[in-house]
């Protein structure tokens, strides 16, 4: 069971949340020049990263609020977590991670 | 040497200590004309039919661990084909039809039992969602048949149909053709026919890089050093992500722990697999005598190969409603493996970008029932340089041009 601190609500447990999946994928600037490579990328391709991981969670069964959350996918520890709109913080993190 | 009564009885006589080993541990060669990454049930039965089909023989088989350590060995064995597109049931039909002479074919007993696999619908729309199944999978020559509540009662008697419980029982769809078989003997048996067409296999050895030069693959990187193929096949299941990485591309995979567990062993009281959907219960007996019981994938990415606790205590809340005789029944074993997941719930076999590499993954939380046809369609992928008819729809490019094959909510949340 994960512990996750909601930067609103304060620490709950991780059934009272939703993850939204992969973090800071930005839609295409201009949705009607976008060809079918970038719509592509945009809507399907994923980091997946093993090790730290980015990603996105609602606090759906609580204020209902989205934020960001900074994980490690092998070990499941928290690193982070931040509002929307604030930049991923950097982690250095023994185990294996790909660039974000 | 072939397994036989004749051999069984010849080494009753040294008290079967001199039965020789399956298949061999070579050391790599300095090159081959392909290497398949992932010594899985993919992986291996792609090295089978690559050597028994397309005649190669100069093939290793590279796998970080051991044999089928993966996901081959931590599913709930479950072997289907009621899905509901036209491509998703042309390859795991001719999985199905492959499983059904396997161990003669492998000389290897892969205990496949064709018991019959249910599929319950618990409300109207499961009920008209499965009742367009059954007919659309009969169209494509799969064998389903549509169950009232009580035919479903009698071919499977410890059933809750009562019409008052949480999950109640409206229908079921059954394919008689599906059952179980043993998931390590699956690999196995790949493992001692690829081996005696002359295939090496090579565990404890982790691809850590892929290199390429001009576009094209020339081998790998790996924890016993460079190992150079003019073609190389990545099946790895949860950790495609990071091959691709390593060559220089992405997926569109996101890799989730999914778990399963098994219970004491009991006398045989379920002869059966019963899968419920909407629930994410999937149960059957074992041998053994234990029920295995899968559950749903976590809803975030992992690759920590254990699930959450939430999501079995959900799993056996649906599995005591809907099977009451086994509410007082321990749980012996529980674990979990990485599985990856695309966005369409099917499956990716094909080429990529960089030349002379091939990936086989996204199989999600169903792979072990297609391990055959999986193997088959990519040995001829990687051996002709171009896709089998089964696989030519699984490209990596559909995520660009919108040619998805949706299995999600039809018929792949399940194994």
């Amino acid at each position: 069971m994960l512990l996750i601190e909601c930067p609103y609500c304060g620490p709950r447990d991780e059934t009272d949340f939703k993850c939204g999946g992969e973090a800071h994928i930005t839609r295409p600037e201009k949705p009607a020049d976008a060809d079918d490579q970038s719509w592509g990328d945009y809507l399907f391709m994923r980091t997946n990263s093993m090790g730290t991981h980015y990603e996105m969670w609602c606090h759906s069964h609580g204020c209902r609020r989205w934020f960001n959350v900074c994980r490690d996918t092998l070990s499941n520890k928290i690193h982070a977590v931040y509002k929307m709109g604030e930049p991923p913080p950097r982690v250095d993190d023994p185990t294996r991670s790909r660039s974000q | 040497m072939k397994y036989s009564f004749a051999s069984l009885l010849r080494n009753a006589f040294s008290y079967h200590e001199n039965w020789q080993s399956a298949w061999r541990s070579p050391e790599p060669k300095r090159e081959y004309d392909a290497i398949i990454v992932g010594g899985g049930g993919h992986g291996l039965a792609t090295a089978y039919y690559m050597a028994k089909e397309h005649g190669m023989r100069n093939i290793a088989v590279i796998e970080k661990g051991w044999l089928g350590g993966g996901n081959t060995g931590r599913n709930t064995t479950i072997i289907r084909s009621n899905y509901l597109r036209d491509n998703s049931a042309q390859i795991y039909e001719h999985a199905l039809k492959l499983y059904e002479g396997l161990s003669q074919e492998l000389n290897y007993n892969i205990m496949f039992s064709q018991r019959g696999v249910l599929n319950l619908a618990h409300n109207q729309h499961d009920l008209r969602e499965l009742s367009r199944r059954v007919n659309a999978i009969r169209l494509n020559g799969v064998d389903s048949e549509f169950l009232n509540p009580q035919q479903t009662k009698a071919f499977c008697p410890i059933l809750n149909v009562s019409p008052n419980s949480r999950y109640p029982v409206l229908g079921a769809s059954l394919q008689r053709r599906g059952g179980t078989a043993r998931h390590d003997a699956v690999a196995w048996g790949y493992a001692r026919g690829a081996n005696n067409l002359g295939v090496d296999i090579i565990q404890n050895c982790e691809v850590t890089g892929i290199r390429q030069s001009d576009g094209r693959v020339e081998g790998v990187e790996t924890s016993r050093g460079f190992i150079g193929a003019k073609k190389v096949g990545v099946v790895v299941s949860g950790h495609a992500s990071v091959l691709a990485d390593m060559a220089g591309f992405r997926m569109p995979i996101e890799s989730h722990p999914l778990q399963a567990l098994v219970s004491e062993p009991i006398k045989p009281m379920h002869d059966t697999v019963v899968m419920s959907n909407a629930v994410h219960v999937y149960v059957s007996q074992s041998d053994k005598g234990e029920l295995v019981i899968g559950a749903g994938i976590d809803g975030y990415c992992g690759y920590s190969q254990r699930g959450s606790f939430p999501i079995v205590e959900e799993q056996i809340n649906a599995l005591v409603e809907l099977f009451p005789i086994v509410s007082r029944l321990r749980m012996m074993r529980q674990w979990g493996g990485t599985v990856d997941v695309c966005p369409d719930a099917s499956p990716i076999i094909g080429k990529t970008p960089v030349k002379h590499l091939y990936f086989n993954c996204g199989w999600g939380t169903g792979g072990f029932k297609a391990t055959p046809g999986s193997g088959w369609a990519f040995a001829h992928t990687i051996a002709q340089d171009e896709p089998h008819e089964l696989n030519a729809p699984y490209t990596l490019e559909r995520f660009n041009s919108g040619y998805l094959i949706d299995e999600h909510g039809a018929a792949a949340v399940a194994h």
